[in-house]
């Protein structure tokens, strides 16, 4: 689209601006007033270009800004909440924890390759652009229908393209989740999370400070991709969805590894002030968001932007999504110095422009100035939306018993063991590097990721969760419940949770359901990370997943970071001893609407999701972590999708031992037991000696608890119903990926 | 003992060996590619990574470095090498060490730990595992299928050069227990002289049984019974 213009595109004033091309930039017409009123003139091409970067939805943040200032964000750990280029969290010591997660859905649907790995690169430059070197990654990825005919070709290139790119970058990635639902047939998601370690002291803002200070771009040319790759993803997608493949950048791994030793080099002695990568619409963003935090103004010579091409005009060098790229203002009299790291890098290091007073960005080029705005315009005086949303309308529907119970416990399991959701999935994981640093001690495949502190005895426990059924049928339960998964997540690794980031995924919030949805899950989100504290530090909003007016189903995606003060009292889920007691934590009541046997075995979608207590799962969860930390438990295993008996079979599979069940008692019948998804519950292996210790803990603590069995060998029996062999379920288990891409690794 | 490890643009396991090697009493150097001279040294690392991006071809870029001149030199005096990863495709790619690293037979990134077996362990790195040990080292690598011509590969067999050998828990070699094709499942080989080890498995990552293991450690250790 914009190619188009450019051929035109000589002189910028003389070119007149219609309605069409403000149309094409994703401007509406009550926007384009307000720039005029805002600047009092018409802007040329080029500054309108630059609205469209800035004012679009996923830079604005033009939807969501109201509600996105009721998440909590703050806790006596937090250093740095919401606003920069990273959350920052105290780690004790003079440790910081850096992290964030961001979203490439649109991207990655174009070209899954290129889209997943700068999904990945972006992310890692947010984090070490403050001065943290990444320790690990996860991701979050979402696909449709395994039948649809593009989820093979999608899945395969997402997951080549996230390990390119990592596993040449140098940072293990550790873990994440890769679901699969009708509703991203034409909307995959693709979230990456990176999580960096830095000294207090040593962290890097982006805020521009002192006049007339150089102001240097690092790192690759720029060249002509990804040109409004922002305002792409601010947008549904219609029929030419694939046509928009050249707002997709391209990602250089290598480059970008240049980049994290140059930046960290020179960021040991004290000579930048302000740092801002160029990710979502590039240098546009960075040199507006440095100069209007800092209240400055800036003037840049795009005559001294390093690009890849030649004869590249304004519009496309300050549109141009090219990876691998910083922008630093640096304290005057340092250029030099830092000028010899770059260079022993290879990367290039060019002084574009400096910070003045004038409150405006000004582009030269050619000696003509070419644009002149000021910065006021572009960031704080954006546009902001009270969009119009409605309720959800939540299902009231009942379980009936009769629907269900004629489904068999022993065949039930296997589907859902085979069903790709719960498939295990190392063919994902043995794609990614999850050891270089030497540090992770605890990969994929658990409840929660732990990367060690490198030299230290503490552990960064970090997890990734979603949970999209339950939200589309109550986004405020759902939001709830997600937060509460990643909290539990790091519980049952025996972390203290600490704090989240999240990537909010919707439709388009110019419909009223959609925008409901956001509402509601960001209420759900605020109300459990308050009650947890466990506040939000970072995030991004991706709207617009939507194709053909079709909108997936609102996935808020939460990544949560612990610590593990002696990673000796790390806790793994594998069934470690045989004979030891298996306990339920937390009350089962047998909730089974959006549960996996509902969706899997019953075929039934409908009906409310399971509630979180807030109360019952903090007290649950501070049990839990007193009985790690007491050296009371073997093994623990949060129970969530697939019920008790899904998080037994996988402590099975593991730990390679078995388990011997015989359900207490209950009104509840077998399917609802074992497969029911009530929330705040856990599974925790004790020995005969601590049995009693633990229950009179339990007891004392008022925490709900059953005895459910004992460990023994390499069978799962199921008291009167059936036992079946471990190395079974380990087949059902991870047939789905080796079968889908026939192979047999 | 006295390491040197080499780093190259694009290295990622660099500071891993330089912290393993520290970890074993080893007094470290780091040694950028583009230096013309080594320290005086008695342990050449080269490094796990991504040198130069592996574009081109992996290890060839690095192989054209300055600094693999005295490497070169170091290696024909009877100074020890170490290539792990990246670093056994730079060896390749020097000539130091014969045949090549295809890409994994399936085409894919492989990261997981595979059993090994330590097929010979008269020699500088290996003198500290005992004859056809299984151990557990992880890999990971998208280039590690081990290729060479028939007469090289005879060679490897009767100089008793291969040092690792992929293989299952019980130490059988076949197709299920060889991760990405290589012929003979070699993971890992000796030039004659013994004194350069090319290897695609990671011993600088397990060298800490939090880690799950350790079995990384004894290579450090035989390296310091080197006269």
């Amino acid at each position: 689209m914009v190619q188009h213009y450019l051929k035109v595109y000589i002189n910028l004033n003389s070119m007149k601006i219609t309605d069409e091309i403000i149309d094409k930039h994703g401007i509406k017409q009550d926007e384009y007033k307000k720039i005029i009123s805002l600047i009092g003139r018409e802007p040329n091409l080029l500054e309108l270009g630059i609205f469209s970067a800035m004012w679009n939805e996923h830079c604005s943040y033009k939807s969501s800004k109201k509600y996105l200032k009721n998440l909590p964000t703050k806790s006596k750990r937090v250093i740095q909440g919401p606003g920069e280029n990273a959350g920052v969290v105290d780690f004790d010591d003079d440790d910081a924890i850096v992290f964030k997660i961001e979203s490439h859905n649109h991207p990655s649907f174009i070209e899954p390759y290129q889209g997943a790995a700068t999904g990945v690169g972006g992310i890692l430059r947010d984090v070490f652009t403050m001065g943290a070197r990444p320790i690990a990654t996860l991701n979050s990825i979402h696909f449709g229908d395994q039948e649809h005919p593009k989820t093979k070709n999608l899945l395969n290139g997402v997951v080549s393209g996230i390990g390119g790119y990592g596993n040449c970058f140098g940072v293990p990635t550790v873990g994440g989740e890769v679901k699969f639902n009708s509703s991203y047939n034409e909307n995959i998601l693709v979230n990456a999370m990176a999580v960096g370690l830095v000294k207090k002291n040593k962290i890097f803002y982006s805020k521009a400070e002192g006049l007339n200070q150089p102001v240097i771009y690092v790192g690759s040319k720029t060249g002509r991709d990804g040109i409004h790759g922002a305002s792409m993803a601010s947008a549904e997608f219609d029929e030419d969805a694939e046509e928009k493949k050249p707002t997709v950048q391209v990602g250089d791994p290598f480059t970008e590894k240049l980049l994290l030793e140059a930046c960290l080099e020179l960021m040991k002695d004290d000579s930048i002030i302000s740092i801002q990568d160029m990710g979502a619409a590039g240098l546009t963003s960075s040199s507006v968001e440095m100069a209007s935090k800092g209240n400055l103004g800036i003037t840049i010579n795009l005559d001294q932007v390093p690009c890849r091409e030649e004869k590249m005009l304004p519009y496309e060098i300050m549109l141009s999504e090219s990876q691998e790229r910083m922008l630093l203002i640096l304290k005057s009299g340092k250029e030099e110095s830092a000028k010899k790291i770059f260079q022993k890098w290879n990367l290039d290091f060019s002084i574009i422009g400096k910070t003045t007073n004038s409150k405006n960005l000004i582009l030269n080029f050619n000696n003509q100035e070419v644009a002149n705005l000021p910065l006021s315009s572009l960031a704080n005086n954006a546009p902001q939306y009270d969009r119009k949303w409605t309720k959800t309308v939540i299902s009231k529907k009942k379980q009936v018993q009769s629907k269900y119970n004629r489904f068999g416990i022993l065949d039930s399991l296997k589907k859902i063991l085979m069903n790709p959701n719960n498939s295990e999935k190392s063919w994902v994981w043995q794609q990614y590097d999850q050891t270089v640093m030497g540090d992770t001690i605890q990969k994929s495949g658990g409840d929660a990721a732990v990367v060690r502190v490198h030299g230290k005895k503490k552990g960064v426990a970090l997890t990734v969760d979603s949970s999209a059924n339950y939200c589309l049928a109550n986004p405020l339960e759902g939001g709830k419940q997600v937060v509460c998964e990643a909290w539990r997540n790091l519980i049952a690794s025996g972390a203290n949770p600490i704090a989240i980031t999240n990537c909010l995924n919707f439709g388009n919030p110019e419909k009223e359901e959609i925008m409901g949805q956001f509402v509601e899950v960001i209420d759900g989100i605020s109300q459990a990370s308050k009650y947890l504290d466990f506040p939000v530090v970072s995030g991004n909003v991706s709207f617009y997943n939507e194709t053909k007016s079709k909108a997936i189903a609102p996935t808020p995606t939460i990544g949560g970071v612990g610590m593990i003060k002696d990673i000796n009292n790390m806790i793994t889920i594998n069934f470690k001893e045989i004979d030891n007691y298996i306990f339920v934590i937390g009350k089962t009541s047998g909730h089974l609407c959006q549960s996996e046997f509902f969706n899997i075995i019953v075929g039934d979608n409908d009906g409310p999701p399971p509630q979180v207590n807030l109360f019952n799962e903090k007290s649950n969860g501070l049990a839990v972590k007193d009985l790690i930390s007491k050296k009371l438990v073997k093994s623990v295993h949060d129970v969530s999708s697939g019920g008790i008996i899904v998080a037994l079979t996988e402590m099975c599979i593991k730990g390679k031992i078995g388990a011997k069940i015989k359900i207490p008692q209950n009104k509840i019948n077998l399917q609802e037991y074992l497969f029911g998804e009530d929330q705040s519950r856990y599974l925790i292996e004790v020995n005969n000696k601590n049995k009693e210790k633990v229950s009179k803990f339990l007891e004392k603590n008022n925490t709900y608890y059953e005895i459910i069995g004992k460990t023994h060998k390499e069978s799962l029996d199921i008291d009167k119903e059936f036992n079946i062999k471990l190395t079974d379920l380990y087949q059902f288990n991870s047939f789905w990926f080796n079968n889908y891409f026939k192979e047999n690794q | 003992m006295k390491s040197t490890v080499i780093v190259f643009p694009g290295s990622n396991c660099d500071r891993d060996a330089a912290i393993a090697l520290n970890k074993f009493n080893f007094k470290n150097s780091m040694i950028w590619h583009n230096e013309s001279s080594l320290p005086k040294t008695d342990l050449v690392v080269l490094p796990g990574g991504f040198s130069f991006g592996d574009y081109l071809r992996t290890g060839c870029i690095a192989s054209k470095s300055l600094i693999i001149n005295d490497v070169v030199q170091h290696a024909k005096k009877g100074g020890l090498v170490l290539g792990i990863c990246n670093g056994f495709q730079i060896l390749l790619e020097t000539g130091l060490l014969q045949g090549t690293l295809l890409r994994n037979k399936k085409l894919r990134f492989i990261s997981k730990n595979v059993y090994l077996k330590v097929t010979n362990n008269e020699n500088s790195f290996c003198n500290n595992y005992k004859k056809n040990k299984i151990i557990e080292l992880p890999i990971a690598h998208n280039e590690g299928n081990y290729f060479a011509n028939k007469g090289i590969l005879k060679d490897l067999e009767q100089k008793n050069l291969i040092a690792f050998k992929y293989c299952n828990i019980k130490g059988d070699f076949n197709e299920d227990s060889n991760p990405n094709g290589s012929l003979h499942n070699i993971a890992g080989i000796l030039n004659v002289e013994k004194n350069i080890l090319g290897m695609m498995p990671h011993p600088e990552r397990l060298i800490d049984s939090i880690l799950s293991g350790e079995d990384g450690s004894a290579l450090f250790e035989s390296l310091h019974k080197f006269k």
